[in-house]
């Protein structure tokens, strides 16, 4: 079915909808070649529509290992080209009939390149799938246009769980976990560094995620912008100094906050598999696998606060370390997922901060 | 590995791209479909499928196209089932377009189709239409292609890449600049007889239009080259060359700026065949003329300019049959020169030394029709080849290089040693070819490079072919003269006369020696022997201050360095008995020991020298072939007896180069040679290219 993305600021791209329906969401995109599935159920991408920069999409099908939430948290796929027929001896379907059944829409046979380059320019921005269906293309642009910025939005709620549970009972040290939009695969890192994790969902109060029985606290990646969760925030500002702290993303963003800084939306974010960061700390670049559309200002922070990392194209916070304190957050995924594992050795080191500072 | 050249394609569907490689090969396929048209025996499938060969993708789409499954194909070919796949929608595609007249192709069908990579002939042939008239319908849609650029980024960052490439989009990002522009088209993937040397002239040209303040735009598809680096030209598109693609670049370029015209002549016989489809849809070829250009390229109208010049050819004559050649084949008497007269670069040629001969080539060599006769030379045996590149501004004429070859006439020059400058050959016959080199060039209209073969026997100059392009020996005249020819060439086509450049007729600021590779290590079903078919894969240069050293450094590079002991094997024409006695002593002198056949040791015995005698091939054994074979030659000097003895010769040459022994066919080399070894026993002298001249 024919269709067209229609952004917020009146720009039309053509394309096809091969679902035969539209839906809407922040225009973000990806420049990771692969990873389609992890992106798609990656929480954080809850209220976006992910434009993915590489051409040729859904090859190798879908793979339930993969997934990184429990269902595809995106809100549209917007790509070039589209396989049907996957082709991987594990795959276990295809990835427009995945979406299909999440109904989930797709764009395909769309200009992502010029896509990519309109939001690189101008801004990530809300926008429509608009099929024929629809209605007449002034009616969608004058939809568009009504479309509430990312900005403010508090998503959290939506993708965080919905009651405490416990893994790795047993585990090694004894880490509160709060859950803004998890993705398994941070879970997976904090079993495997020997954690006994209790997931908490995103409004706990610091009473609970603070408690003694735990040896550290570990702050998720979320959805949304940060800026909009003074309740989240709050109780952060109540853990510091009770316990160390690690933070992911969201996680970094709401400690940035607790210390008294601010978040700041960019442009069009850093979402991708091969983004360069510098480790101020040991001077090593990583390639790292990031997908964040806000920051922290380091203007604003108190100067106990460290920054650690800096992304290397634009020179935005990539990590922070309290100097007083045993915390320290990162703004982009060590897990990865997709993408290279450079950045790995950050789970050990909250292990290490927790061997240190046993309450 | 057995491949010589690759090509590279970029598309923003891997359909897109793998059509596009494909017609970037130049082995004449529009796409995947027709490739094997008339050659498609479908009850030898499994085999082509099973047997991996450069069609097997070809049948791979063919099988699809008559039914067969992509489970079963990957079964016989472990091609990736995705592969398979994308393969299978193309068939598809080419259905549905075999179902529309061209009038009535809907725009949404054409637009899937452009975006699959299919080619406006392509779809021209599957819609019963012309290419043009595909053109036009996808003009009247509104259908043109978009240019984007290669970044690296993924277009997350502004980058300024002069790196475009075609594609099927709504949105260009190649927008014109406003400068004054040329677009240099290039020489496309590396094969024998058209490699690198062609991409040399090519980044010559580019640098030098660049130097003169003009945007250069190149058209190349081979990602092995200098000129496909993305900071070689201002702009490089990344292009199939063939007219549908070019002219799109033409056409987007000519939308700002001043476009001045396109160079035809720096990418050797692949632009060349543009000249003509690009002219006739009004683009302006810089340099020499399209006139020129079916001047020189056609045999009747170059006789007749060598006719009104007075200049020497071997006479010739075409025939379509067996009976029409074996009469050509008296009346020039044999030896005669064969082959197709499509082909350039020497592909099918052979030498012929009678009826029986003929009448095998004109069976099996070739397929004669009405359309494609056979051309038949008289054969200069035992001439010597000399190679001359020529610059031309329509007033003056300036000799690059003038080269002579070392190995034997009737081997291609692409396959023969040269040496620049001509040594050996003498000082009249040279200017007289320089001479006549002059008059061609003026008289054909050459503005540029040209390249003219010629062949001397017997006192006389006998002009073989002219190539109104800058050829092969290019780069190496280049490094032996200290000139840019190519970009001389460039200046010429912008405008700017040799004598604005300051450029006079090149000078040696050496003795300089091309040396060949050869892949026959590669190709053990391949007869090494040379012969008017080009053979080889690539070429090395000595420098040196005597033909001895260039010879000995072409030779060591080449892989074959000269024996510095050991036994020689002599066998030479009578022509060459005369000068036997010097070259057998100098060999005496330096430690060898001499081997020969009955005649050669007569001669060499009558004044007192000691050498075995051994049997010709087919006199008994142990004959030549046994003792190379069994290690006891390390030198093999054989000048050509002729006719009678070719296949002789050939078995001989045949093992020496299997078995890397250096085998020399000329008297006047061989007696060099002895020069090289001593030069190779003594110590070698370096010298910076840079403090040369």
């Amino acid at each position: 079915m024919r269709a067209h993305l229609i952004l917020k600021d009146g720009t039309i791209f053509r394309g096809r909808a091969p679902l035969g329906f539209g839906g809407g969401g922040e225009a973000v995109f990806t420049t990771a070649m692969a990873g389609y599935q992890e992106i798609l159920t990656d929480p954080s991408f809850a209220g976006q529509m992910v434009c993915m920069t590489f051409p040729e999409q859904g090859i190798y099908g879908i793979h339930a290992d993969l997934n990184e939430g429990t269902r595809p948290w995106a809100t549209g796929l917007l790509c070039r080209r589209l396989t049907f027929a996957p082709d991987h001896h594990r795959s276990e379907g295809d990835l427009a009939g995945w979406l299909k059944r999440h109904r989930i829409p797709v764009m395909t046979d769309l200009d992502t390149r010029a896509l990519t380059q309109h939001l690189r320019d101008q801004g990530s921005q809300p926008s429509l799938i608009w099929t024929e269906n629809d209605g007449s293309l002034d009616a969608g642009v004058a939809r568009a246009k009504a479309l509430p910025d990312m900005t403010g939005q508090a998503l959290c709620a939506e993708v965080s769980c919905k009651d405490r549970y416990e893994l790795n009972a047993g585990g090694a040290y004894r880490v509160a976990v709060l859950d803004g939009g998890i993705k398994l695969s941070i879970l997976n890192q904090l079993v495997g560094a020997g954690l006994h994790l209790e997931v908490f969902p995103w409004d706990a109060p610091a009473t609970e995620l603070a408690a003694k029985r735990f040896h550290g606290l570990f702050l998720s990646n979320g959805p949304g912008d940060p800026a909009a969760l003074p309740g989240m925030q709050k109780e952060v500002e109540a853990c510091l100094g009770k316990l160390p702290i690690f933070g992911i993303c969201l996680g970094h963003q709401l400690l940035g906050q607790a210390f008294g800084g601010r978040t700041f939306k960019l442009k069009f974010g850093h979402r991708g598999a091969n983004q360069p960061v510098h480790d101020l700390m040991t001077g090593r670049i990583e390639i790292t696998a990031q997908n964040h559309g806000f920051a922290v200002d380091d203007q604003g922070l108190p100067s106990e606060v460290e920054v650690t990392h800096r992304h290397l194209s634009d020179g935005t916070v990539e990590g922070l370390r309290h100097t007083k304190l045993p915390i320290f957050s990162l703004q982009h995924h060590p897990e990865a997922s997709p993408g290279p594992h450079d950045a790995h050795p950050a789970f050990k080191r909250f292990v290490e901060l927790m061997e240190k500072n046993q309450r | 590995m057995k491949s010589v050249g690759e090509v590279m394609s970029l598309g923003r569907s891997f359909q897109e791209a793998l059509q596009k490689a494909v017609r970037s090969l130049e082995e004449g396929h529009k796409g995947l479909s027709g490739a094997l048209e008339g050659k498609l025996d479908l009850g030898r499938l499994k085999e082509h499928l099973l047997i991996p060969g450069p069609q097997r993708i070809f049948w791979v789409y063919h099988a699809l196209k008559a039914g067969h499954s992509v489970e079963e194909l990957h079964r016989l070919t472990k091609i990736t089932p995705w592969f398979l796949r994308e393969i299978e929608e193309i068939v598809v595609l080419e259905g549905r377009l075999r179902s529309f007249a061209l009038d009535r192709l809907p725009m949404e069908l054409l637009e899937k189709a452009k975006r699959a990579g299919f080619a406006d002939d392509q779809i021209a042939v599957f819609c019963s239409g012309t290419e043009a008239e595909v053109a036009a319908r996808r003009a009247t849609l509104g259908l043109h292609p978009a240019y984007k650029r290669v970044d690296t980024c993924a277009g997350e960052f502004k980058a300024e890449t002069p790196y475009l490439y075609g594609t099927w989009e709504d949105f260009s990002e190649a927008e014109p600049t406003d400068r004054p522009k040329a677009i240099v088209l290039g020489s496309g993937p590396n094969r024998i007889g058209q490699g690198v040397e062609f991409d040399c002239c090519c980044v010559q040209a580019v640098e030098a239009i660049r130097a003169s303040g003009v945007e250069a735009i190149l058209i190349n598809c081979n990602p092995e080259t200098v000129s496909t680096d993305f900071d070689t030209s201002d702009r490089l598109y990344f292009e199939p060359l063939t007219f549908e693609h070019v002219k799109a670049v033409v056409d987007r370029e000519a939308a700002g700026g001043k476009l001045l015209g396109v160079f035809a002549q720096f990418g050797g016989q692949t632009p060349l065949k543009l000249a003509s489809p690009l002219h006739a849809a009004g683009v302006k070829l810089l340099g020499t003329p399209l006139n020129t250009i079916m001047d020189a390229e056609d045999r009747e109208r170059f006789g007749q300019a060598l006719k009104r010049l007075g200049i020497p050819a071997p006479a010739w004559g075409m025939a379509t049959s067996f009976e029409q050649a074996k009469d050509v084949a008296h009346r020039l008497a044999y030896p005669v020169m064969v082959r197709p007269s499509f082909v350039l670069g020497g592909r099918a040629m052979a030498v012929v030394f009678d009826d029986a001969g003929l009448e095998k080539y004109m069976r099996e060599a070739v397929a004669v029709s009405n359309d494609q006769p056979v051309l038949l030379d008289r054969f200069l045996d035992g001439a010597q080849e000399l190679d001359i590149d020529v610059v031309c501004d329509g007033e003056q004429v300036v000799i690059a290089g003038l080269l002579a070859h070392i190995e034997e006439a009737g081997i291609h020059s692409g396959d023969s040693y040269a040496v620049i400058p001509a040594l050996g050959v003498p000082e009249d016959i040279l200017e007289t070819v320089r001479g006549y080199a002059r008059q061609l060039a003026l008289d054909l209209g050459v503005r540029g490079l040209m390249n003219l073969q010629f062949a001397v026997k017997d006192g006389i100059a006998y002009c073989l072919e002219a190539n109104p392009r800058a050829s092969r020996t290019v780069p190496f005249v280049s490094k032996a003269t200290g000139v840019d020819w190519a970009g001389v060439a460039a200046r010429i086509g912008l405008g700017q006369s040799l004598k604005d450049q300051g450029i006079g007729d090149g000078v040696p600021r050496a003795v300089s020696v091309k040396g060949v590779v050869f892949p026959f290590a590669k190709f053990p079903g391949v007869d090494p022997v040379l012969g008017p078919e080009m053979k080889s894969t690539g070429e090395v240069m000595g420098i040196g201050e005597t033909f001895g050293e260039a010879y000995a450094k072409a030779l060591l590079a080449a892989g074959i360095p000269l024996p510095l002991s050991g036994t020689v094997f002599l066998t030479v024409n009578d022509a060459d008995k005369a000068r036997l006695p010097e070259l057998a002593q100098k060999l005496v002198a330096l430690g060898f020991g001499l081997c020969a056949t009955e005649g050669t040791a007569r001669t060499l015995e009558s004044v007192g020298l000691k050498v075995r005698r051994i049997f010709k091939v087919n006199e008994g054994r142990p004959n030549a072939v046994d003792l190379l074979k069994n290690g006891e030659v390390q030198w093999v000097i054989n000048t050509p007896l002729g006719r009678d003895a070719f296949f002789d010769e050939g078995a001989i040459r045949k093992e020496a180069l299997r078995l890397k022994i250096p085998c020399l066919t000329n008297l006047s080399a061989a007696l060099a040679a002895c020069e090289a070894v001593e030069t190779l026993r003594g110590e070698m002298k370096v010298r910076a290219l840079q403090t040369l001249g």
